[in-house]
């Protein structure tokens, strides 16, 4: 047994560089979910099954439109921080930052292609 | 401060402390279905957005992407991820209210537990009947 503090023990170490932001960005869009997502259940769940015509009616409107891009940033950030917490749960060194990388670029392809079909519909094509 | 039991910590996920087949516990149970259905939902967001863009680019792209979508493998998925996310949403207020620092006694954390379960089944026949 060494007799060392607390302190002298980390030193050298390098710092945990983030405190608590993890934490609070799952926190914070957990709750925007939690009121958009019965929403946009909904809004989704109506739309599809219909016509191209309906599909692109519904998602010019401002509503659904605004509240889709939403839930599509919202929704990926909460995941590509979710995932990473998985990840660091059950794999190590290079595969397991391969595998964050590959879910935060999942979450990035999601919303970039997301937005751009909103943006697309709702300039008229 | 001793060095002893360095590393002989506990190790986060530690699944193994779990009984998961034998009398499983609701709450562990929980816990787990939160992280597999946050972790699943993706797979739903591909379909969706794909689909969506298909709508965008054209009548030919939108027939392929509306018929995978509204074929009974998109239909199981959508199924699969409504269920997951009204789970997830539950699991996740659960989360919140235990972050909170509430409801941690055990008789309250079975019931939340079950209370995810049923409420995820319930919301998802109704959205199923409304849509
Ligand atoms: C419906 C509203 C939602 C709510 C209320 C919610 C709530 C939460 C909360 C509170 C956590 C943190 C749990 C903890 O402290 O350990 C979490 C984790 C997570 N969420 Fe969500 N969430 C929602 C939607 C989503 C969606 C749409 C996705 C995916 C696209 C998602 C993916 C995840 C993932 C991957 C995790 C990490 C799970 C883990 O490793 O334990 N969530 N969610």
């Amino acid at each position: 047994m060494r007799y060392i503090t607390d302190r002298k023990r980390a030193v050298g170490k390098g710092s945990a560089k983030t405190g608590t932001e993890h934490y609070w960005a799952m926190h914070v869009s957990a709750v925007a979910l939690a009121f958009m997502v019965p929403t946009f259940i909904y809004v989704f769940g109506s739309a599809l099954g219909g016509t191209r015509d309906e599909v692109l009616a519904t998602f010019s409107r401002p509503f659904p439109a605004i509240l889709t891009g939403l839930v599509l940033v919202v929704a990926m950030r909460h995941f590509a921080k979710g995932a990473t917490v998985m990840i660091e749960d059950y794999a190590q060194g290079s595969l397991r930052r391969g595998l964050i990388m590959f879910a935060i670029s999942l979450s990035w392809v999601i919303t970039a292609t997301g937005l751009y079909a909103l943006a697309r519909i709702a300039l008229g094509n | 401060m001793a060095d002893a039991n360095r590393v002989d910590r506990p190790l986060s996920p530690h699944l193994t402390i779990y009984r998961i087949v034998w009398r499983p516990q609701i709450t562990s149970f929980a816990s787990m279905m939160h992280r597999i259905t946050g972790n699943a939902l993706p797979v739903a967001f591909i379909l969706g957005v794909w689909w969506l863009l298909a709508a965008a680019i054209g009548p030919e792209a939108f027939a392929t992407a509306n018929w995978v979508a509204t074929s009974w493998l998109g239909d199981l998925v959508f199924a699969f991820s409504l269920l997951a996310i009204w789970y997830h949403f539950f699991a996740g207020l659960r989360h919140l209210y235990f972050d909170a620092g509430h409801g941690l006694d055990l008789r309250t954390a079975e019931l939340l537990g079950w209370g995810c379960v049923v409420g995820s089944v319930v919301l998802t026949a109704l959205t199923l009947i409304i849509i």
